[in-house]
């Protein structure tokens, strides 16, 4: 278990990294680390939207992956994200599809005048 | 409490009879080497001389399983947790690096996601450079023929071209031109025509040079430089190209973007690297990835050069540049990223 933030065997995704000499993790600092999770939620939350998915931090370890019929799953890390989506839609989330880009352009657009 | 020690793992991959085992014997020669451990698989083309044999019998393990990936990532699991275990216990000596020969058949990828997968290989082993031999006689047709030669010589950080002395300028010419389009960005050497860096080859990797700024430099000057003019992708739709992007990237956005690049793609983004200006950070992060498989991200201790855009080098296989750039300014929500010239 984490010392910092009490994952479970939590030293695993690229993204969420544990410190260790030369590699980069994105904080060290409890509190950072937890700003930096809810910044991380809400990045999801503006890509998931599109496939009408919410996402939740569970206990600053895990996260929760909702559809808006309630189904959910608990997700370690965005390594599990991605595929625990594609099982809750029973279709692929693909980052190529142009309607999903042309989605996050528009509100790139709104938030960037 | 000291800080673990991670050694590092080379793989040393090619084709059938491009000349892994030649090219290992004279690198195991070279006393830089000396405390290396090597694992290599049965169906070697050359064995080992025996002399070479004695030096490394104690930390050697045979694979007894071929050429097949799903077996060969249960069986080199166990042959580095026993290295591992021997190592501790005093059996074998204290190697300091290990190289893995993969069998000339295999896909690469499964090699490096056991070592880095590996629950408890993880914690005492990380990837080094991975080294490719190209047979400069055969290149052209094994790269036509057979897509896992393809795959091997695009995730290669190193490139070894073999047998030229043994080949004509056309056959030459067109393995360096394959070479050209599928991986421009490895540093090329030509085994017949001089000596081998084996420090450069085996030692000089990300990881070991992001502390040192000259070091680094030189590193991404050979990854970086060269794929512009061969960004064009052609023939089995295997194609490299450089993507840069002004100003600083927001770093969740960006792995949020690559996990689900990944995810529904990994299978053919067959090599992603380079640097990466991660905002509110000083240095640059350094980023390596071959296809599901993502190194832990290396932090550098300075920006290798003037430049502080974000760099990186992707080789894929059948995917759409202009799809993956678009798709990432998308994601990083500014409108910054841009193809390079």
């Amino acid at each position: 278990m984490c010392a910092l933030c009490g994952v479970l065997g939590g030293a695993g995704h690229w993204t969420d990294q544990v410190h260790r000499p030369g590699l980069y993790a994105a904080a060290a600092d409890p509190a950072e680390r937890r700003r930096g999770r809810a910044l991380r939620v809400a990045a999801a939350r503006h890509v998931l939207a599109h496939y009408r998915l919410g996402l939740a931090d569970w206990q600053g370890s895990a996260f929760v992956l909702s559809t808006a019929t309630g189904k959910s799953e608990i997700v370690d890390d965005l390594g599990h994200l991605w595929p625990a989506a594609e099982r809750l839609l029973g279709r692929p989330c693909d980052p190529l599809d142009p309607d999903l880009l042309e989605r996050l352009e528009a509100r790139t657009g709104e938030s960037h005048g | 409490m000291a800080e673990p020690v991670f050694t590092p793992v080379n793989l040393l991959t090619g084709f059938l009879g491009s000349g892994k085992t030649t090219l290992l014997q004279r690198l195991l020669a070279d006393p830089a080497l000396a405390d290396t451990a090597v694992l290599i698989n049965e169906l070697g083309e050359v064995g080992l001389d025996h002399h070479l044999l004695q030096r490394v019998d104690e930390a050697m393990v045979i694979l007894p399983s071929g050429c097949v990936c799903c077996t060969i990532r249960g069986d080199l699991a166990a042959a580095m947790r026993d290295l591992l275990s021997r190592r501790t216990q005093g059996v074998v000596p204290p190697f300091r690096r290990v190289v893995i020969e993969s069998t000339g058949l295999a896909d690469p990828f499964p090699v490096l996601s056991t070592v880095q997968a590996d629950p408890v290989l993880r914690h005492h082993f990380r990837l080094g450079n991975v080294i490719t031999t190209v047979d400069a006689l055969n290149a052209a047709a094994q790269l036509d023929r057979h897509p896992e030669s393809v795959r091997q010589l695009a995730v290669a950080d190193r490139l070894v071209l073999t047998k030229t002395d043994l080949a004509d300028d056309n056959a030459v010419r067109a393995a360096l031109r394959a070479i050209a389009r599928l991986n421009p960005s490895a540093r090329l050497w030509r085994a017949a025509e001089g000596p081998l860096d084996a420090e450069a080859l085996l030692a000089h990797d990300l990881f070991a040079t992001a502390a040192r700024a000259e070091a680094a430099r030189r590193l991404f000057a050979d990854e970086l430089a060269g794929v512009e003019p061969h960004a064009r992708g052609a023939g089995r739709g295997v194609a490299a190209f450089a993507v840069v992007f002004d100003g600083p990237v927001d770093w969740r956005r960006f792995g949020l973007w690559l996990t689900m690049l990944l995810n529904r793609h990994g299978a053919r983004v067959l090599r992603v690297k380079g640097i990466l200006n991660v905002a509110g950070e000083q240095a640059p992060v350094a980023l390596h990835g071959v296809q599901h498989l993502v190194y832990p991200p290396v932090h550098m201790a300075a920006w290798p050069d003037a430049d502080r855009r974000s760099r990186l080098v992707f080789i894929v296989d059948g995917l759409d540049r202009a799809a993956i750039e678009r798709s990432m300014r998308a994601f990083l929500g500014t409108g910054q990223a841009r193809q390079a010239a």
